[in-house]
């Protein structure tokens, strides 16, 4: 056992899910019990689905255990294909149907239906939600894709987007844009808006566009070795990134690398002077693998900031995050309790987190700014507008996304730091009231500076020289932490017992960048 | 005071013919009355015994609380925990000591079943047994089944109070417990209440503490505030207690017939209750007249969630002037909702259980102006055309008694004025 608060994903089933919710003419028939049904919500609420997703739940209760809960399933599927009439059909069962072993797969093959049932093997006590997605796009694209004559054009199928996927519905648009200026046709986009007949189209494309390898994988290798499909390994969020796409995209076709970038604004966004104070401001990136590595790239070389830490949840990427670490020279963070990333980010001290909805609550705690980069996420990040993470746009989107928080949290800090002015303190009044203006009385003492740092002061090992301590809250509280810590580590690296002004300055030259 | 409620209906709808149902329930189960439990026992810890899937359901149904250092959790199974039952008491104490080592504040721990510990029959009781008796006096170890193939939405809070109730100490004090978690605002609302009717001698249960002395005993009369406490009910007259037949405190009629009918069982008379309730009496009246406004009129269509729909029902029938046409419930306790069947005029559909597909059906037939219902099914019946107002809001929602009559009708009308304002198809 486990102790748990907060899960990054949820069970396999609800990975499932997101692939039927996202298909059309699909159904999914679920052995689960009552209250399983709440996963419905995720989609109509979160996502804002004007539609039901189409699963069918047999919700059994104590008194069906027994022998009547495979009844009760063939049932279900029987009402479920009369009712909605799908081209093919997922069963398979929640993680409390798999302790009483009713074999959804075998009961429905049994049942002689004029369709496709795809049975889905999801180890619930193991496995998570994205393992949950990737293997049953796997499980449709093995059993529906079919050798077929290619394209007289080139073509290409999207695999990946899912129902809940950050940016999915955006994304779709923006890669079909890349792809459109190459001259090349989306031909089938899958799991998002596809039908299972459309999955038997599938190798009638050129090559494959894998999306998320989190949600895609699989069914990617499958294409690539029973319908000889390349597919692409760079995933186009960030400007470096999606020129390397369109260059790998023309590597595999054959056409022209070209890319329209006549929208492109974040390389002069980022050139600009107002974007100086970017440089070297500390990132730590979490969240799940793909969209991890695709941020630490542009967080170092598009915005010119120093990554401090960097990890994911979901483990099947854990081997490509803790190479990329290697190169970041950071320690990779694999973990799937928040508690640990909490501690981590404690730790790295960054000045802006990019995570997950989880990390932006972390960042609330700590006082630290966060955007938000990767599932999981909540309703504010299924935007009405158009917001793609990938491509021309999405470098848009990502530039403006990330520096919004770093420019609240400047106007923050200025105003409060104005806030014990003697011109501009909460008792001043409206400046426009001019009687009404009264200048506070200037500090006195300088040891009665504005905030009282003895506390922190007397946790360090070193001893804190009184004028040293001075000047110190003088440096603005911001970055005061981080001065302070420089310089004791700076003393103590020396043997220093003491710290003194002098040892202030030369630690700060030392740290000079 | 005269009566501005329509008289009682000669046939109300106490012998109406049941709908009993059978199919896909779109209900939650048992565990999400966590949510609204834990903030009530400020010094108690919620922890489920159960998958991801457990742990899943409360992190999508608590929102943003998760992120409050919040007093709930799930000790999620792994593959070890299934592969032998021997270790599995082991593997819970251990969890347990280390979660009670960080939280020192924790007086009050529940171990809850979900459906995996049920199915797999992982002992709870006796691991609550053993932990309790590791941790007396500090912590008490307390078990319930919050699982969905036992229990529906808020029968978890029934069975969370009824598994509290055999532990209650003995007492033979003449006294009236108030059932029911209820938001504090609407608590000490009718604590004020009863106190003024000269009764003091109240304990609410659940308490806000541990400490907090709720004792039961043959002299004990109790009052229910909600309407989905049937386990409790039972628990507490196997302890001698006697309930009070009352409807439940929605709007000014059920509030009303609420406080005259513990009155009744402690002999107050009749002239001290209106002295009492006249001026709250004649605000929430006034206070729901303008959310009727909006409506009068209007059918309603309730899919079941919480148990609370025949009392709301009731209350929006009568006091806001809706028709019923089909009240759904997930289950029905004929002892604990007859009075506000009796209230319940002849008419709407009255239907136990659930298959979603059909009452969806019956749904679209009957066109509701207004359908309450989870928040899986809202957004898909408003983009059919349909109205809905979301049910989970009113377990959470401050909605008993006279001060919240207003806001309780006006969480009905608020989806329907809304439907006026919006004037979307022009825009595009």
């Amino acid at each position: 056992m486990k102790l748990s608060v907060w899960t990054y994903e949820g069970p396999p089933h609800v990975g499932a899910l997101r692939v039927a919710t996202a298909m059309k003419g699909l159904h999914y028939v679920l052995h689960a019990p009552q209250g399983d049904t709440y996963a419905d919500l995720l989609f109509t609420m979160i996502e804002r689905r004007n539609h039901r997703p189409p699963v069918t739940y047999t919700t059994f209760q104590a008194r069906d255990l027994g022998s009547d809960t495979a009844n009760l399933f063939k049932t279900a599927c029987q009402a479920a294909y009369e009712r909605f009439k799908p081209q093919a059909m997922i069963v398979g069962a929640s993680c409390t149907a798999e302790l009483i072993q009713d074999d959804p797969g075998g009961m429905a093959e049994t049942m002689g239906m004029p369709i496709p049932i795809i049975a889905l093997d999801l180890p619930s006590y193991q496995r998570k939600e994205n393992f949950g997605a990737d293997e049953t796009l796997f499980q449709l694209v093995r059993r529906l894709a079919k050798p077929v004559e290619k394209t007289a054009q080139i073509t290409a199928n999207l695999i990946g987007p899912t129902a809940l996927g950050f940016r999915h519905r955006d994304d779709i648009t923006e890669v079909t844009a890349l792809l459109t200026h190459m001259g090349i046709k989306v031909n089938v986009c899958a799991p998002y808006g596809a039908t299972p007949e459309d999955l038997t189209r599938l190798g009638a494309a050129h090559f494959n566009v894998l999306m998320y390898p989190e949600t895609g994988e699989a069914a990617c290798r499958w294409m690539e070795r029973e319908l000889g499909q390349p597919f692409t390994k760079t995933v186009p969020i960030g400007v470096g990134a999606t020129r390397d796409f369109v260059a790998e995209v023309a590597r595999i076709t054959g056409l022209e690398a070209t890319l329209e970038k006549a929208r492109l604004r974040l390389p002069w966004y980022s050139a600009s002077v107002d974007s100086t104070y970017l440089t070297g401001k500390r990132v730590f990136i979490f969240g799940d693998g793909t969209h991890v590595a695709a941020a630490a790239r542009i967080a170092r070389d598009e915005m010119g900031f120093e990554v401090v830490g960097l990890g994911c949840y979901n483990r099947e990427m854990a081997r490509p995050i803790r190479a990329l670490a290697k190169e970041y020279g950071v320690e990779a963070l694999i973990s799937d309790d928040h508690l640990d990333v909490e501690a981590a980010i404690a730790e790295a001290a960054p000045e802006l987190i990019l995570g997950t909805q989880m990390e932006r609550h972390t960042g609330k705690r700590l006082g630290i700014p966060c955007a938000v980069i990767s599932s999981p996420v909540h309703v504010q990040d299924f935007p009405a507008r158009y917001s793609p993470q990938m491509g021309i746009e999405g470098a848009n989107v990502i530039f403006d996304t990330w520096v919004h928080p770093l420019v609240m949290g400047l106007e923050e800090h200025l105003l409060t730091m104005f806030r014990e002015d003697f011109e501009f303190h909460d008792d001043a009044g409206a400046s426009h009231h001019g009687g009404a203006h009264v200048a506070r009385e200037t500090a006195t003492a300088p040891a009665n500076g504005p905030e009282d740092i003895s506390d922190d002061l007397k946790t360090g090992e070193v001893i804190w020289l009184d004028a040293a301590e001075r000047e110190l809250k003088k440096i603005p509280f911001f970055v005061r932490g981080k001065a302070k810590r420089n310089t004791e580590t700076f003393a103590s690296e020396r043997g220093l017992e003491e710290i003194s002004i002098d040892t202030l300055y030369e630690a700060k030259a030392h740290y000079a960048r | 005071m005269t009566a501005h409620t329509p008289p009682p209906p000669t046939m109300g709808c106490r012998n109406a013919p049941l709908l009993k149902e059978r199919g896909q329930h779109e209900v939650f189960c048992g565990l999400t009355g966590i949510i609204w439990l834990h903030r009530k026992m400020q010094d108690a810890f919620f922890l489920v015994v159960g998958s991801r899937t457990c742990a899943h359901l409360l992190q999508s149904a608590a929102g943003v609380m998760i992120f409050a250092e919040p007093r709930f959790g799930t000790a999620i199974l792994e593959e070890s925990d299934l592969a032998g039952l021997a270790d599995a008491q082991e593997e819970l104490e251990r969890e347990v000591d280390r979660l009670l080592a960080r939280r020192s504040d924790i007086r009050q721990l529940f171990l809850v079943g979900s459906c995996p510990s049920e199915v797999i029959k992982l002992d709870l009781s006796r691991a609550a047994e053993r932990l309790s008796a590791k941790y007396a006096p500090r912590v008490r170890v307390l078990n319930y089944s919050g699982s969905g193939i036992e229990t529906t939405f808020t029968e978890g809070e029934d069975a969370c109070l009824a598994a509290m109730v055999p532990a209650l100490p003995a007492s033979d004090e003449r006294q009236l417990m108030m059932v029911g978690a209820l938001p504090d605002v609407a608590e000490d609302q009718a604590l004020d209440l009863l106190a003024q009717m000269g009764l003091t001698n109240v304990s609410v249960l659940p308490a806000r503490n541990a400490d907090t002395e709720v004792s039961v005993g043959p002299n004990t009369s109790f009052a229910l505030t909600q309407a989905f406490l049937g386990g409790t009910h039972a628990a507490l007259e196997r302890r001698g207690a006697r309930h009070i037949p009352a409807p439940f405190p929605f709007g000014e009629e059920g509030t009303t017939a609420w406080l005259r009918a513990v009155a009744q069982d402690f002999g107050i008379d009749q002239a001290r209750v209106d002295a009492v309730t006249d001026a709250p009496r004649a605000r929430a009246r006034k206070a729901v007249a303008k959310a009727a406004e909006t409506l009068s009129g209007k059918s309603l269509f309730f899919f079941p969630d919480s148990q609370m729909e025949i009392p709301l029902a009731r209350f929006l029938t009568r006091e806001c002037g809706m028709e019923a046409l089909e009240v759904g419930a997930p289950y029905i306790h004929k002892a604990l909702v007859a009075p506000d069947l009796d209230l319940l005029a002849e008419g709407p559909v009255i239907s136990e259980g659930q298959d979603v597909e059909l009452q969806l059906d019956r749904c679209r037939a009957a066109q509701p102006d207004l359908t309450v219902c989870g928040l899986g099914l809202a957004n898909p019946l408003e983009a059919e055309g349909l109205c809905t107002k979301w049910a989970i809001e009113l377990v959470f929602t401050p909605v008993h008694f006279y001060e919240q009559a207003g806001d309780l009708a006006s969480l009905f009308a608020r989806p329907l004025r809304r439907h006026d304002l919006l004037k979307l198809e022009a825009a595009e």
